[in-house]
């Protein structure tokens, strides 16, 4: 027997903002469930089970957080699942969702993900001292410039694109209401000239910290015939993950990566990503990774993806949209970083994503990672169902 | 609705539960575990579809500490994996959904935990209310004692019948080389009233692995399967305040999900830390006294945290493996005083 096709018919977001002190976690949480339920039509009586993720729990400094929010999130009398897969979680929660709907478990699910930065400090939560391992002291960029200054090296990439990339994700920042940095009078001489951190990634070229809250409401096909708008469907999802470091490791251009976006291709029908792909949610902290992993992805041969980004090939109306929604460089409340790429792929493919919408997208990839390159969550969706 | 296709638990690993396992990292803890339930299938980590691990950063006191176990595991050629911040009843439950799919045939489900390096009653406040509740540091045993009170006042239980559960508990792990504590341990001075240190769980560090497969792939490589035939979970309002501590309303509503209450079953292994708890589920589950309950000695007898809900699932198992139960019901909590529990109805095929 087939699985169950899927369907995303509801999208909810807050305003991601540096500091939410306005609300508790359960209000954040619950005023991005709240918005995509009423983009579904629906209430908390519809919902049949909750998925939820966040990145680790030191991030806000409480265990397990999804008991405490099992009121706020209507998910008493329900089951109630917590994923935690690093920077992925955001894509892998959306999959698992996905998946108990396509196991024919459930009818219809919310899945959610979440950050609120601001309750304690992540650069704190990832450099707890343990013996015999190597500390992130430096952060996450400190772990991610040498892989960019490998790119660069390996394929001879001029020093330029980093700055291309940010410059056009803060601008489209700017069409979207929930855009964390809206920088209204950023130029990309602005770019070059902001303080190097990581050589050779700039201030201008990091994501900030957020607090934020993304939820979906995904249902079987009897639930996307009862959907008020146009549902997008999920035509293909993967996880992939591999060790964090070892002798045979790509940090430039992780297998993990290359394996997930196959397997997607593959149950999407995609021959040419290139070609048969409309537009792309990635997940780009630092904007060097957006033409790395458009070689990862297969949207570009090996050596080429700086090529796109240079020739405006990504941009809102370019060839190949790549972050319509101004991506992670402008919005990072780490755990729902994910669902974000994913939910706004959903957006583009409704029709509904505003002033960024790219016109007639028809199919779109939301693709996630986390920890040192080496967990990968991915999805397809389309407008129309799947034909399989 | 019945699943779309049958799904078993073939095979199942755990440590010798320990009261400190400082010589060991958890990735050299879970390893001979791992190895046990692949080499019981003949299985290689090449071989296994999908991969779904339980544990939490806030018991290893790092974050992302579950990156170092998959390293462990070998996640090379990259695997598909995923991971829950729960029990590893959870993780199998994860792990269960994605067979149902048809996208895995097989999946290695683990999980771990050590309680040994830190205060667990203390750690375990940190999962309460952040704004309201945690500030005041109620522990875990603390929590449970009010469980505890409101049975005995509503008539439920008394102390002497609670001391009789520690009692068959610990009697029963004697025959459970992996259990903490195996012999009958004196009912104690009060911890906090009305629980008595008998009425209490042992500390320690575990892990555990369960290796999933479906339909016929479970046929070639288990000589009994372990099908399960329904699994649910349900959670409940955080706020003691809201709830009646004398009542499981999730377990018994997760339980008819699984369809534990369609036919009897004769074995059932509960996670109840706390002997007030087995008197609650067992009212939820309408087990009767001819319900072989916790044989392996239960949470009573080995309580690592995080791994305790996948080892009674392991347990329930492992004994329909053997031929000594042929319907077995399996029972995994959650958060404060039973928030959230997992019920698993396990069966072998009819002999």
């Amino acid at each position: 027997m087939s699985k169950e096709p899927v369907a995303v018919v509801g999208v909810g977001q807050t305003k991601h903002v540096a500091a939410r002190r306005d609300v508790s976690i359960a209000g954040l949480v619950r005023e991005a469930a709240l918005r995509a339920l009423t983009d579904a039509e629906l209430t908390w009586a519809d919902i049949d089970a909750v998925v939820i993720g966040k990145a680790p729990d030191f991030f806000e400094g409480v265990m397990m957080p999804e008991l405490y929010l099992a009121d706020a999130l209507g998910a008493v009398g329900k089951p109630m699942l917590r994923v935690h897969t690093a920077g992925s979680v955001g894509g892998s929660t959306a999959l698992v969702a996905t998946q108990l709907v396509a196991g024919r478990v459930h009818g219809t699910v919310l899945t959610l993900a979440f950050e609120k930065q601001s309750e304690s400090n992540a650069m704190w939560g990832l450099s707890l001292p343990i013996p015999f391992q190597q500390p992130l002291l430096a952060g996450a960029g400190g772990f991610f410039a040498p892989h960019v200054r490998a790119y660069m090296r390996r394929t001879g990439a001029p020093d330029t694109v980093g700055s291309l990339v940010a410059y056009k994700d803060r601008r489209n920042a700017l069409k979207n209401p929930y855009a964390h940095l809206h920088e209204h009078d950023i130029t990309l001489e602005k770019v070059q000239a902001s303080p190097m951190l990581w050589d050779p990634i700039r201030y201008s070229e990091t994501c900030p910290s957020s607090d934020g809250a993304c939820a979906m409401v995904l249902t079987d096909r009897a639930g996307a015939a009862r959907s008020p708008r146009p549902p997008a469907w999920v035509h293909g999802g993967a996880m992939r993950s591999e060790p964090t470091l070892f002798a045979g490791k790509d940090c430039v251009s992780p297998r993990a990566g290359k394996d997930c976006a196959a397997d997607v291709y593959r149950q999407a029908g995609i021959a040419d990503p290139r070609r048969d792909i409309d537009a792309v949610e990635m997940y780009v902290p630092f904007s060097w990774y957006e033409p790395m992993w458009l070689e990862n992805l297969g949207f570009a041969d090996e050596g080429e993806g700086w090529k796109l980004t240079e020739s405006g090939v990504t941009e809102l109306d370019g060839d190949l949209p790549v972050n319509m929604s101004g991506g992670v460089l402008s919005t990072n409340p780490i755990g729902a970083s994910g669902m974000i790429r994913f939910a706004e792929a959903a957006l583009q493919v409704r029709g509904l994503a505003g002033e960024h919408q790219v016109e007639g997208a028809r199919r779109a990839l939301g693709h996630a990672y986390g920890g040192g390159s080496q967990f990968f969550a991915m999805w397809l969706v389309g407008a129309e169902p799947p034909s399989s | 609705m019945p699943p779309i296709r049958d799904v078993a638990v073939i095979a199942f690993g755990q440590t010798d539960h320990r009261r400190t396992s400082d010589e060991l990292s958890e990735v050299e803890m879970l390893m001979p575990v791992l190895h046990e339930v692949l080499d019981s299938t003949g299985l290689r980590t090449s071989d296994i579809d999908f991969t779904c691990s339980g544990s939490s950063d806030y018991l290893a006191g790092r974050a992302f500490s579950f990156t170092m176990a998959l390293d462990g595991v070998g996640a090379w050629p990259p695997i598909s994996e995923s991971h829950v911040e729960m029990d590893g009843a959870w993780a199998l439950y994860e792990a269960w959904t994605k067979l149902l799919t048809g996208e895995a045939d097989t999946a290695l489900v683990y999980a771990y935990g050590k309680s040994s390096p830190g205060s667990v009653r203390d750690v375990l406040t940190r999962q309460l209310d952040p704004y309201y509740v945690a500030p005041l540091w109620p522990d875990s045993v603390a929590l449970a004692a009010l469980q505890a009170r409101a049975l005995i006042d509503a008539g439920d239980t008394d102390e002497p019948a609670l001391a009789g559960v520690a009692a068959r508990s610990r009697a029963s792990a004697a025959a459970n080389s992996h259990a903490q504590l195996r012999s009958p341990v004196g009912q104690g001075d009060y911890l906090v009233r009305p629980l008595r240190t008998g009425d209490c769980p042992p500390v320690g560090d575990g892990a555990a692995a369960v290796i999933l497969a479906a339909g016929e792939r479970a046929r070639e490589l288990c000589g009994r399967p372990a099908w399960i035939r329904g699994i649910d979970h349900r959670i409940e309002a955080h706020s003691l305040g809201v709830r009646d501590l004398t009542d499981s309303p999730s377990t018994r509503l997760a339980a008819e999900r699984a369809g534990a209450f369609e036919r009897p079953v004769d074995t059932a292994e509960l996670h109840a830390p706390f002997t007030s708890q087995e008197v609650v589920l067992r009212k939820a589950l309408r087990l009767g006294d001819d319900v072989d309950v916790n044989p392996s000695g239960g949470a009573l007898a080995a309580n690592p945290v995080m791994v305790a809900g996948l080892v009674r699932i392991g347990e329930a198992a492992a004994r329909i493996h053997r031929g000594a139960s042929d319907r077995a019901l399996a029972h995994a909590t959650s958060g404060p005083c039973l928030q959230q529990n997992l019920v698993a109805v396990l069966e072998g095929d009819p002999r």
